[in-house]
């Protein structure tokens, strides 16, 4: 496990940061995993926080101050993904949808 | 029955982005008691595999006898056009529970003498109660992959339909239910951590098989392990289509099959683990195969999902929708070029406000993001190659291993290519095929594990091995 260099790999909107705070204030302290693959594949999955053990195989993107959550939201990433995906900042952001936790979208991820 | 906590989630029809329905969310104390004290344990494993070959059966015919109604379900569930449920996801499914009805009956132990005196007999039994998670782009058909080879096994399930698509597998419940013992099949409804976690993380649950993306995937192998249980995953891909030069060598029958093999990347709204969805194309034919290519695309017919000549759909969800979108962005800021499609489609009446997108073609490198993540869209990522060992390094070069596609006149290319290529399918001048009789699964970050062919059914029992000596002789060491 290891903090990437970059300063900044990933933002969150303000949509998303109004989200976290709810779900922080429900659930307590949170974190996303950057998921690839079937279906609901290639969007970051919010968990509480610890309930997805990362290990060496993860690499800590980013762990984002969000206002109103006291504790600070770790982004992971898979390290074989992140040789794909090194190259690009992710913006998270959250659209209607399924209703659940992991349903958060990087809506605007683009390459910087 | 009505969830524990009387909270229910929204079920917006894809077509016209209306909620047509609600779902009941499954707090864990729904179904922390599913099969007790209400039901008994699952004896399945008494039953003989003449009964449960009956009930698949039965249940083919009743589906069959209903595959309008059980089509149209499908389709209002997902988006997915008619025409694709009426003759593929139901027929198919159908026939999956004839084949496993068949295997079964076939299956049979084995004994070996290993001396005059000595029998090792090798006995298939059930593994007792399964959870099985189904994703939302083939609610039924996906669930019928995973259903049909546990029952035919001998085991119970407990199947969670994904949330997006939580209804239509009820409609066929209600169809069939009458068909099963009692307690043999529970569906639960929910998000992850409300059912997806008790599931997988049960001590009372003998395996779990999940389709979905790859976080999730690791997820419930770390559920899983907590109580040793297996898991068998399938995580979807980045499936390439190669089409060699010869395939452009004369204008006939099989250049007309390609180009459809082409265009198959915007079957099911692209919304396939196996979507073609990075086109190989060799230099020598690349341009004029590629504008052919789009071509074909331009004339699919996008519209109601429930209208016959409709060719593609409405995306399963919001959610689905926006990612898309956000690669259509993605894929042009990194240096893409859209040669058709590339935004959101707006229909008019009815539609307007359902989730549509335009069959899309990018133009790009294999390094792009478009040519490396799983979009599950209606967008093919098509980059030209020079030699075979080329296509062979790009079609390797990605995390995933699940399908393929090879398209060539000369049968010693297409043999080299299908054995080359690292994943579990290669589609060899055919491609979105699913035959139960052939086995389905991925290579490297695709998943563990196989569905379709009768070898399934290993995924669902256990081996019991009896060693039995028939002599009376000490062998002398005490």
């Amino acid at each position: 496990m290891s903090h990437t260099d970059e300063v900044s790999r990933v933002a969150v909107t303000d949509a998303a940061a109004a989200l976290l705070r709810t779900l922080y204030a429900a659930n307590g302290p949170l974190m996303f995993h950057q998921s690839g693959g079937c279906c609901d594949g290639s969007s970051p999955m919010c968990y509480l926080a610890g309930e997805f053990r990362t290990g060496d195989a993860d690499i800590l993107l980013a762990a984002l101050a969000v206002d109103g959550v006291p504790e600070p939201v770790t982004f992971w990433m898979s390290r074989a993904q992140f040789a794909l995906w090194q190259h690009t900042h992710l913006t998270v952001d959250v659209v209607p949808g399924g209703a659940a936790a992991s349903h958060w979208r990087r809506r605007r991820g683009c390459a910087s | 029955m009505a969830p524990a906590l009387g909270r229910y989630f929204e079920n917006p029809g894809p077509g016209h982005g209306q909620v047509f329905c609600e779902g009941p969310g499954a707090p864990p104390r729904t179904w922390n008691a599913p099969w007790t004290p209400r039901t008994p344990p699952p004896r399945r494993g008494r039953t003989s595999a003449a009964e449960r070959a009956g009930v698949l059966n039965r249940i083919a015919d009743r589906m069959e006898a209903n595959l309008e109604a059980l089509a149209v379900a499908e389709s209002w569930e997902n988006g997915k056009p008619v025409r694709e449920t009426l003759a593929a996801d139901i027929p198919l499914a159908i026939d999956h529970f004839r084949y496993f009805a068949g295997a079964i009956r076939a299956q049979e132990g084995s004994l070996a003498e290993l001396d005059e005196d000595t029998v090792a007999y090798h006995f298939h039994e059930p593994l007792g109660v399964v959870a099985q998670i189904i994703p939302w782009n083939f609610p039924i058909l996906m669930a019928t992959w995973k259903l049909a080879p546990a029952l035919a096994a001998g085991n119970a399930v407990v199947l969670k339909p994904a949330e997006q698509t939580p209804a239509s597998i009820h409609y066929w419940m209600s169809l069939v239910a009458d068909l099963l013992p009692p307690g043999v099949l529970n569906i639960v409804n929910g998000f992850g951590v409300e059912a997806g976690k008790p599931l997988a993380s049960s001590p009372r649950v003998a395996k779990v098989a999940f389709t979905g993306e790859t976080t999730t995937g690791r997820l419930i192998m770390q559920y899983a392990s907590e109580h040793i249980r297996p898991v068998t995953l399938e995580l979807g891909g980045k499936s390439p289509n190669i089409f060699f030069d010869d395939v452009s060598s004369a204008r006939d029958d099989f250049l007309d099959k390609a180009l459809e093999g082409f265009t198959m990347f915007a079957l099911n709204q692209g919304e396939v683990c196996t979507c073609p969805s990075r086109a190989l194309i060799q230099q020598g034919h690349y341009q004029e195969f590629l504008d052919a290519g789009v071509e074909r695309t331009r004339r699919i017919v996008q519209g109601h999902p429930l209208d016959t000549d409709t060719m593609i759909g409405a995306q399963a969800s919001n959610d689905q929708l926006e990612k898309i979108l956000s690669y259509l962005d993605i894929g042009q800021q990194e240096g893409a070029k859209i040669l058709i499609g590339g935004e959101r489609a707006e229909l008019p009446g009815e539609l307007a406000g359902g989730y549509y997108v335009q069959p899309t073609v990018f133009e790009g490198n294999n390094a792009m993001r478009v040519f490396q993540e799983e979009i599950f869209g209606p967008v093919v990522s098509v980059a030209p190659f020079a030699t075979y060992e080329d296509a062979i390094r790009i079609a390797n070069d990605t995390l995933y291993g699940l399908g393929a596609g090879v398209w060539t006149r000369d049968a010693t290319t297409a043999y080299r290519a299908g054995r080359a290529i690292q994943a579990g399918r290669v589609w060899t001048n055919c491609y979105h095929a699913y035959p139960a009789h052939a086995a389905f699964g991925g290579y490297k970050s695709s998943g563990i594990g196989r569905e379709n062919h009768k070898m399934m059914l290993d995924h669902y029992q256990q081996t019991k091995n009896l060693l039995v000596s028939y002599s009376a002789k000490k062998l002398g060491f005490f």
